[in-house]
Order: structure tokens, then sequence, then C-alpha cells
């Protein structure tokens, strides 16, 4: 464990002086105006402590950051429209519907194509067009369409949008996963006269597990940077997206950058469950630990 | 259908079998002219090169290839007849058990697949474990055993569901000699208690001498019988008939045939 952590922490220490670094400075600009503007000179020494608690800083540095955060989580009520556990579920709760719709439609998809050899000609090239729109400009047509089949909820074109990242890897990671077996495999089930069905519930469904689950930690990650992007556009007010635009939008640096790690831990939390379950399942396959 | 055949009737019968493969390259003759009888109760080798077309034939009379020319049955009937009616067993090259289940899981998956009750899929599961010596591990998954063992599952696997004919494509062909020896000795005694027709793709000529009752010896190009001999050798073989003048003898004709069959390109 200790082994595992040690290079970890290095490189966390890494990243927190070089923040440390930027924040002094790029935050000292600021410093300087404001001496200049009043008439004096600061010295280098003065400058420092200058940079570390601005109000809005261009870029806040770790402990100011740290502190919001724990503001936004611990220093209020979870309802409160200020809590970023109450935005973070928010995002969490439509991260959780697109990733099963992803799945679903991923999984949906790879088996037809693997079925059908005419699905794999004319949906796969689609599969991966789709995937080099940028997001950020499809989201608010997706938005502006559902709410003209008159979905006012915006959990739905929320769910669409992270699907519609989300389903790519399990479509990908399924189509290897379910042409896994080899022709002495499918020979072997040939011997027993096996029909369709009993070969891809008995042989390639099993084989692809381990490709499946692969793709879920990539799934899951996409999953949520889809609600996120969806909960940017405007008129949304929930959401650790939205949380990120108003904090940008009204020049909140703090609250932008707060959101924005808050977002980090969910991810991380999320890959972890995913990882957890992953490592079930393995087990129940009987994957040696 | 045990009962109404008798020892000795014909099983296997290709008469002026052909296998072309269509290739980039052009045609392939895999098999040329093929005649063979195998009767009920035989230990049949099948011996050559690669490329001679051995385990061609045994995939044929298992109707995973379709023969292009001649006339092939099996039982009586057309291969893919003979493969509905569960005529045979397949044992590949490779054990090619499931990871992900145990290896009572393995061998339940063709009883699963034809339809067996859950009380016989454990009582068969039982017998064939205890038939191939590895009575006690069926909850152990594949990786837990060694090669030798996992192949003796999968033999396990293919006797499960009551065949007549047991077709083996190399079997211990990836192990070393000293589990070769030991799971050949397992193998005649296999066939002796259970009466069954085996068809043995082998390239080691000590291996196809030790187990069979009839040798067919093939060579390359186009893939075709070159010799079949017929053993003289007793039915109990302990392992040092392997010394025997009788054997070497057998070997040595094998051998030749080989040799024969190569005369033009080596």
């Amino acid at each position: 464990m200790r082994e595992k952590a040690l290079p970890v922490l290095a490189v966390l220490g890494i990243i927190v002086v070089i923040w440390y670094a930027a924040a002094v400075w790029m935050n000292s600009t600021w410093v300087y105006d404001q001496a200049e503007r009043a008439g004096t000179t600061v010295s280098f020494a003065e400058m420092v402590p200058q940079t570390m608690a601005q109000d809005r800083p261009l870029l806040p540095p770790p402990h100011q950051v740290a502190a919001e955060l724990w503001k936004g989580i611990a220093g209020q009520a979870v309802t409160s429209k200020r809590s970023l556990v109450y935005h973070g579920f928010v995002t969490f709760r439509g991260t959780m519907m697109g990733f099963a719709l992803g799945i679903v439609f991923g999984v949906a998809m790879a088996v037809s194509i693997v079925r059908f050899r005419v699905m794999e000609m004319s949906v796969m090239p689609w599969a991966i067009i789709s995937q080099t729109i940028p997001i950020v400009a499809l989201a608010p047509m997706i938005l502006t369409v559902a709410n003209q089949m008159g979905i006012d909820s915006r959990e739905v074109p929320k769910a669409i949008i992270s699907a519609y990242l989300s389903f790519f890897p399990v479509l990908v990671s399924m189509v290897k996963g379910l042409r896994s077996p080899d022709a002495m495999q499918l020979d072997l089930l040939k011997t027993y006269n096996a029909s369709e069905s009993e070969t891809f519930w008995k042989l390639r469904l099993p084989a692809s597990m381990p490709y499946f689950f692969a793709s879920l930690k990539v799934a899951v990650a996409a999953a949520l940077i889809g609600t996120i992007v969806g909960e940017l556009p405007t008129g949304a007010i929930e959401g650790l997206g939205a949380r990120m635009l108003i904090g940008s939008q009204f020049g909140e640096p703090l609250i932008m950058w707060a959101a924005l790690f808050a977002a980090a831990i969910l991810a991380g939390m999320l890959i972890l469950v995913v990882g957890v379950v992953e490592q079930m399942a393995r087990r129940r396959m009987g994957v040696p630990a | 259908m045990k009962d109404t055949l008798t020892v000795g009737a014909p099983v296997i019968e290709a008469k002026g079998l052909n296998l072309t493969f269509q290739t980039g390259d052009g045609p392939v003759h895999a098999l040329k002219d093929v005649n063979l009888t195998v009767n009920r109760g035989d230990f049949v080798s099948f011996i050559g090169p690669s490329g001679c077309g051995k385990t061609t034939f045994l995939r044929c009379v298992a109707a995973l290839e379709h023969p292009t020319g001649g006339s092939l049955t099996v039982n009586g009937v057309s291969p893919d007849e003979a493969r509905r009616k569960r005529a045979y067993g397949y044992v590949f090259q490779a054990a090619g058990l499931y990871p992900w289940r145990t290896i009572a899981g393995n061998i339940a998956l063709p009883l699963e697949i034809m339809g067996f009750s859950k009380a016989e899929q454990a009582e068969r599961i039982e017998r064939v474990l205890d038939l191939v010596e590895l009575k006690g591990f069926g909850k152990k998954f594949p990786w837990q055993l060694s090669g030798g063992m996992q192949q003796r599952a999968s033999i396990a696997r293919a006797l499960a569901f009551d065949a007549d004919i047991l077709l083996m494509d190399e079997p211990f062909g990836a192990l070393d000699e000293i589990v070769r020896d030991r799971l050949n000795e397992e193998v005649l005694k296999l066939w002796a208690t259970t009466g069954k027709t085996i068809g043995f793709v082998t390239h080691s000529i000590p291996e196809a001498v030790y187990l069979s009752t009839k040798i067919v010896v093939m060579s390359p190009r186009p893939g075709r019988i070159t010799d079949v001999i017929d053993s003289p050798l007793p039915k109990e073989r302990p392992l040092d008939i392997r010394d025997s003048r009788e054997f070497i003898e057998i070997a040595h004709r094998v051998r030749e045939g080989l040799r024969a069959g190569h005369g033009d390109e080596v």
C-alpha cells in the first residue's frame, strides 16, 4: 500500500508546488496594479502574501479552493442551493441515467452488429462519426429539440447527451469482446449442435465480460462529462456544470474551481465504485485474485 | 444403438473422399481419394506431417468441414446427421475450457445444451470425472489445474454425453513427454472400459503405435493415405511394450510409410 501511495503523493506534491508558483505569478499582476494605482511600490516579499487571499484571483491557490470546497460540502445543509453536495447529487443522478442508457444502447448495438453483418457496415461508421461531433455544439440543440417536443424537465435531454458520449466505449469494447472467442471454441459448440442463441449466452456473452468492465470505467467518466456539458447551456440552475458556469459568468473563480474539484471527486468515486463492481464480477467468474 | 450394433461393424466409412479448399493462392487439395473403414471398437490413429489432411479428415467426420467429393458416412448416416444424433465427442488440441466455469461447469456445458436434467448432469459429471481420474476437482477453476489435468477435463467433457465415437485431434501435442505417457496409458484404459471407437490424430510415431489397433499413415500435397497398418499388438499394453520387437517393427513400418510419402520432396 505504502509503495503504491508514495509515487502518487510525490506527483501530487509537485502539482501543488507548481500550482502555488503559478498562483503567485498570475495573481501578482493584480497586486502590482493595485500598488501602482495607489502610487506605492511592493517588494516581492510583500507581494507573495497578497496573492494568496484575493477575493477574485485569476488562479486561486490550493488552500483557497480547498476552503471553498469544504464550505460547499460541509458548510451548509445538503438541501441548500449553495451546497456542492446538492449540486453534486443532481449531476450524479444525471450521470447514472446517461450511463445506464449508454450501456443499454451500446450493448444492444454491439449485439446486433456482431449478429448481423449488414449492421456493422451501416451502423458502425455512423457510431464513429457521432463521436467526432463536438458535444458542446450538439448539447444546446438536443436541449432545444427536447423542449420543442414538450419535455420540460432537463433530466431527459441531459441523460441523452450523457448517453451520447458513454455508449461509444461500451459499443466498441463489446463488439471486440463478443468476437473474442476463437475458432476452436466456436467449433466445440458446433460439435454439440448448439444453436446461435446458445452460442451467444454460453460463450460470446461471458467471454465479453472482461471487455465490458474495462469499457465501463471509460464510459462512466464520459457519462459524467456529458452530464456536465448538458448542464452548461443557459437556463440551467442545478448541477455542477451549472455551478461552474455561474462561477465563470459572475466572475467568481472560487465557485468555479470548487465545482470543478467537486466534479473530479465525483468522477473518482464513480470509477472507484465501477472498479469494485468489476472486482466482484471477476471473482464470481473465477479469475484469480 | 449400442445394443443393435455389434463390435466390428463399420462406424466410419469414407469412399473416394476429396476435399479442395479454394484459397487466394488457388485450390488446395487437402484430401485426395481417401478410402477408409473404421470399425466399431477400433482405436485408429492418423499420423503424418502437417498439411497431410489428418486433422481435416477428422473434421470431416465431425461435420466441421464438408467434403467436395466422394462419400462419407458415420454410423451409416451423413456426418451432419450423425452430429445431430450426438454420435461423437471431440477433443481439441487445446483443452479450451471456459475460464469462467469450474471444471464441473465445463463438463456440464454440453449436457446443458443437450437438455439433460440437473440431477442427471450432476450424476454424469461425477462419473466422467472419476473416469479421467479428476475426482474431487469439480469445484476448481481451470487455472488451478495443470495442463495435463486440463486436457483430462476436456476429455471428460467429450465423454459426458455418451457418444459412441471419440475424436481426438492431437490432444496431447502441447504436453511434455512424461505427462503424455501417463495420459496415453489412461486413454487406453478409458478405451478398454468404455468400448468406444476412437479416432486419434498425432504426429508422434510411438504414441500412434502404442495406442492404436489401426494406424493410418498420411502424406501431404495432396493429402492422402499412404499406408494402413493393422496392429498385431495385444489389447493389454503396458508401457514397456514399447521396447518389444513387434512394437519396433510397426514403428519402423510407420516411419517407412512417412518417408515414402515425403519421397518427392526430401
